[in-house]
């Protein structure tokens, strides 16, 4: 085991104010059951899971309430046991409704036993140990969702040789990742060996920010037994440091090609929270029914950083932080950089809430936006090198190819141009017009020819 | 929880952070750093400075905010890039020149090369520039008529008979007889340095227009790319020229602290709207001025190149965005 | 002087004349005269409603490449009519169509739910958060179709809707591929009675998104002679091809989203 300090600077990016010490120090607090949960079918990426339960149906938790719908999709269970209250259609973070399992818990909190526990999983088959994570409805949990028994299942001819444990938390705000470093580093740590057999990766890193020494400690004695090539990778603290692709390209030197996938270069990264639902998967046969999100912002009374069940509304979790003090001009599912502005608390958290960021009205304004003044700076930070000035310029004007001769397509959202724009122009939101028109039109080929 | 309720939230795309940087604060920046270069013009040109720059900016504003009534669009004057304009433009005159004349520079200034295209942001050519260029070439006499010296040159420098600029003075000189109007020698530059040549009001003083761009340096207004490139190609083109005929050509020490260089390179060259966005381009665009200003001052019917190089570098620079693209990331791999 | 400088341009420009005048001669394009005509008949608007990138490109399809007469809506039955005879082929007459917005939710109906911040553009509002209006198949008003609109005939009211001007609409059509929410529908000027929603959320929701909005009660579709009402799910649709003369739907719908409006209009 070592500890390599890199001195990789992402390609671009920016720093913007961290203001991670309302919730840093804060241990992670267990929220009691609220009155109702709602949990929605669409927690992941890829098609919603279909419910297999009715109004009145009596579920224990980390039973089945939703299964998956095809190959990338996830499973859906009961985050407590209790009653179902009905099938509803909710609004998601996304702004999307989808079905969603409505459970009023019975405040047993009984488990089912359906999933049969592996602690022996060093003499498990990795097919066996994928399937346990697809039975457990494990997504990724750093944001994206994407379903963890599908990117744990490579086509044979693109082996994983680099296992990179993402515990970089590059968003301003968003310490969630990082108690679950200090607070739970071995189930992170045997989640990650579980994954590396899986896989028979032989590299194994966990990249953590510097900016979170006490993480980078923990992390550094839980892997202190660990055989085989293992390091603790310390990345200087950039936004967007935990970008999948520039955090591969920093640990392991190789660029993922455009279009393409982490596999396609022998590595995969998984988000240390991931991790450690996969060891509650596999060792304690416990599916994915909580999870850690910080609570933040300036008008909340006790922010911190809460362990909830799925399908907790953001009214619950603002409610168990104390409410709010002042009113918040701006709700945030997320992180300020990437995350989700929210039009209601009535959502619920999903498997990829990691953060609920409430903004006061002078931590925000309603921009109006200039038109480019070229001054580059958006050139400067993009992280994938692209010219978001241009792009945004061609998608205004609907230029579409040009966008997509651009490059529009390698835009990973992170959301660096728009930060630095001093025009206020809304890149993102033209970067994201661009991508739907190209995909628009791949599929239109598609279904054509 | 009901007061966040009853009002509606701020729905937008991320991201929900901003660096606080503003248009009006980066020309805010720009006029902070003209300061000192009108410092010098008003104490040594006196009331004539400062009434070209009134008129310059009072004309530019007025005539931006009519225009963009007349236009029908949304006022963008508050955005200060019209007080930019008339600064720049006033620092590119001679100070004798009749209020009138600056008036018209002014009005082609934002009307024609800023606000018909668009306004700002849509602008291929520096604005301040093309008002120049158009003043210079319809009233050619009273832009090259000079003010005399208020202040005696210092031991060993230049005598302050003429009033030519340097620039000028080399010009007619090599084309008369073939010699060199002076010789220059260090107290001639240190003159130069601290502003006592003669010139339009703002490009004489090489030291306060450096100490400018070192302010917008730090305050990230402008990259170091543009001007190191522009000065570094006059210097070695200069030098280049010194060292093949040291009979006829002034050094390059002579060509940097001269004419409108250093207020070309610092503050038009680097003119965002107009120069290249990526840093490779930034180079291209600052070589290019660097070699067209010398072919012109060298070769050209004009004393004076930095205006039309840089416009004629205006006009390619969408191309040089497009030609500098850079590599996008997991293009062209470069894989381990 | 004078006269060399005369004689010299002259012979010049004669020259010139010439050359041009062989050159049209021996060097042109055969083509087919027929094109030319029928891009003369084409209206000229140049809108790409028939899916081709103007009426000269229009013209040459037909004549050339064999396409369908009566792709041009703008046009109408005369022009589809005189080309069938040039081309000496049997015209298809069909009514003439014009478009309609099937939403009334202005912002006096139908609340917004959030303040949008971020580009005007109805796509791409659609795409923050679902969209800024409480119901979610409602008319944004960003103003989409308004700008794809080759006529003007699209005003965007100070109530934020869009609203089609018949009077002003040529038929193209491409409003209704502009607009996010699929809220524009090409309607047949004879017909006057239209429901104006297109929310298929059920009764109570929609009651809650809009002053006028379908509540999916179904009385409608019964007192409508022949069909020409009918329910898909919550929602009331008109079936255009049949014939409503029942004009009671309008006073009846308890959601008030049954209006009588006229499609007729001084054509552009």
């Amino acid at each position: 085991m070592k500890t390599l300090r890199s001195s990789f600077k992402v390609p671009g990016g920016v720093h913007p104010d961290y203001r991670k010490q309302a919730t840093r120090d804060k241990p992670v607090q267990v929220m009691p059951l609220p009155a109702l949960l709602r949990v929605s079918m669409a927690q992941h990426m890829g098609a919603p899971a279909v419910p297999t339960v009715k109004k009145g149906a009596v579920v224990a938790r980390g039973e089945v309430i939703g299964k998956a719908a095809g190959f990338i999709s996830a499973a859906v269970h009961a985050p407590t046991s209790g009653t179902v209250k009905g099938i509803v259609d909710a609004p998601t973070a996304g702004g999307a409704v989808a079905p969603a399992v409505e459970i009023e818990p019975d405040g047993r909190d009984r488990w089912t036993d359906s999933l049969k526990a592996r602690p022996d999983w060093r003499n498990a088959e990795a097919g066996e140990l994928v399937a346990m994570a697809a039975a457990a409805g494990i997504a990724g949990m750093g944001g994206a969702g994407f379903p963890t028994h599908v990117k744990l299942s490579p086509p044979p001819d693109k082996p994983i040789d680099t296992l990179i444990v993402n515990g970089a938390e590059c968003e301003p705000c968003l310490t969630a990742d990082h108690r679950l470093m200090i607070e739970h580093a071995d189930a992170i740590r045997e989640g990650a060996c579980i994954i590396r057999h899986i896989l028979g990766a032989r590299t194994l890193r966990v990249a953590v920010e510097d900016n979170k020494p006490e993480a980078v400690a923990a992390m550094e004695k839980a892997l202190g037994g660990v055989e085989g090539d293992v390091a603790v990778v310390v990345l200087k603290t950039e936004y967007p440091q935990g970008a999948e692709k520039q955090q591969i390209y920093a640990i392991t030197g190789r660029e993922v090609p455009s279009g393409g996938l982490p596999m396609d270069v022998g590595a995969l990264v998984e988000n240390v929270g991931t991790c450690m639902a996969i060891r509650d998967a596999v060792v304690d046969g416990r599916p994915l029914t909580e999870r850690v999100t910080t609570v933040t912002g300036t008008p909340l009374a006790r922010p911190g950083n809460v362990l909830a069940r799925l399908g907790t509304s953001y009214a619950d979790l603002a409610g168990f932080c104390g409410g709010l003090m002042s009113p918040a001009a701006k709700v945030i599912s997320g992180g300020p950089m990437m995350g989700l502005a929210q039009h209601s608390l009535d959502v619920t958290t999903s498997k990829t809430t990691s953060g609920l960021l409430f903004l006061s009205p002078d931590e925000v304004e309603a921009f109006t936006s200039l038109p480019c003044i070229s001054c580059g700076r958006c050139v400067e930070a993009c992280p994938a090198y692209l010219m978001p000035c241009e792009i945004s310029r061609m998608v205004e004007a609907e230029d579409w190819e040009a966008a997509g001769w651009y490059d529009v397509m390698d835009c990973i959202e992170c959301g660096c141009c728009a930060f630095e724009c001093p025009a206020r122009r809304p890149l993102v939101q033209h970067m994201r017009q661009g991508k739907a028109w190209i995909m628009a039109k791949r599929r239109e080929q598609r279904e054509k020819g | 929880m009901s007061e966040a309720e009853n009002k509606m939230f701020l729905v937008s795309s991320s991201p929900h952070a901003h660096s606080g940087a503003t248009v009006q604060r980066i020309m805010l920046d720009v006029i902070l750093a003209l300061m000192p270069a009108l410092a010098v013009s008003v104490f040594r040109f006196g009331i004539d400075a400062a009434r070209l720059v009134v008129t310059c900016v009072a004309t530019c504003v007025i005539a931006e905010y009519l225009c963009r009534r007349a236009m029908g669009r949304q006022a963008a004057v508050n955005d200060l890039s019209a007080v930019v304009t008339g600064l720049l433009l006033a620092f590119n005159l001679p100070p004798a020149l009749p209020s009138w004349m600056a008036v018209v520079g002014s009005i082609i200034a934002i009307v024609i090369a800023k606000q018909v295209f668009g306004g700002l942001g849509y602008n291929p050519f520096n604005p301040a520039l093309i008002g120049r260029v158009a003043l210079l070439v319809s009233f050619p006499a009273a832009m090259t008529t000079w003010s005399a010296w208020r202040i005696p040159a210092p031991l060993g420098g230049v005598e302050a008979v003429t009033q030519a600029t340097p620039l000028g003075l080399l010009k007619t000189s090599l084309s008369t007889d073939g010699s060199m109007p002076y010789a220059f020698n260090g107290a001639t530059a240190m003159q130069f340095l601290l502003g006592n040549q003669n010139g339009c009001i703002g490009e004489m003083s090489a030291l306060a227009l450096l100490v400018g761009g070192l302010y917008l340096l730090a305050r990230r207004c402008i990259s170091l790319h543009t001007p190191l490139c522009y000065l570094a190609t006059v210097a070695v083109f200069a030098a280049v020229l010194y060292v093949v005929d040291p009979a006829r050509n002034m050094t390059p020490l002579f060509h940097l602290l001269t004419g409108g260089l250093m207020i070309g390179a610092i503050f038009m060259a680097t003119d965002m709207v107009t120069s290249p966005v990526t840093r490779k381009g930034m180079c291209v665009f600052g070589v290019g001025c660097g070699i067209l200003t010398m072919v012109i001052r060298k070769w050209g019917g004009y004393p004076e190149g930095v205006s039309f190089a840089i416009l004629l570098m205006n006009a390619v620079t969408p191309l040089i965005n497009r030609a500098t693209r850079p590599r996008v990331f997991g293009t062209g791999l470069r894989n381990a | 002087m004078i006269l060399t400088t005369a004689t010299a341009i002259g012979l010049m420009g004669l020259a010139c004349g010439g050359a041009l005048a062989l050159a049209a001669r021996f060097l042109s394009v055969r083509e087919d005269p027929r094109v030319e005509r029928a891009a003369e008949l084409l209206p000229g608007a140049n809108c790409g409603g028939c899916g081709y990138a103007g009426c000269a490109d229009y013209a040459k399809a037909i004549v050339l490449e064999g396409a369908a007469i009566n792709l041009c809506a703008p046009g109408g039955g005369e022009v589809i009519g005189k080309i069938a005879q040039l081309m000496g082929v049997e015209a298809a007459a069909a009514e003439r169509k014009v478009a309609l917005v099937l939403c009334g939710g202005d912002s006096g109906n139908a609340p917004r739910r959030f303040a949008y911040n971020g580009v005007a553009d109805c796509r791409a509002a659609h795409a923050v958060d679902g969209g800024d209006k409480q119901c979610r198949y409602g008319c944004l008003g960003y103003g989409s179709c308004a700008r794809v609109c080759p006529v003007g005939a699209i005003e965007i009211t100070a109530g934020g809707l869009a609203v089609v001007h018949p009077g002003v609409c040529i038929g193209c059509g491409a409003c209704v591929k502009a607009c996010p929410r699929s809220l524009i529908r090409m309607v047949p000027v004879s017909r006057t009675i239209h429901v104006l929603c297109s929310s298929r959320d059920k009764g109570p929701i929609v009651k809650q998104a809009c002053k006028v909005g379908c509540i999916g009660c179904t009385l409608c579709a019964k007192l409508a002679d022949n069909g020409a009402i009918a329910m898909d799910g919550f929602l009331a649709v008109v079936d255009y091809d049949k014939e409503l003369t029942n004009e009671a739907v309008v006073e009846k719908c308890p959601g008030k989203c049954i209006v009588q409006r006229s499609m007729e209009g001084a054509t552009a």
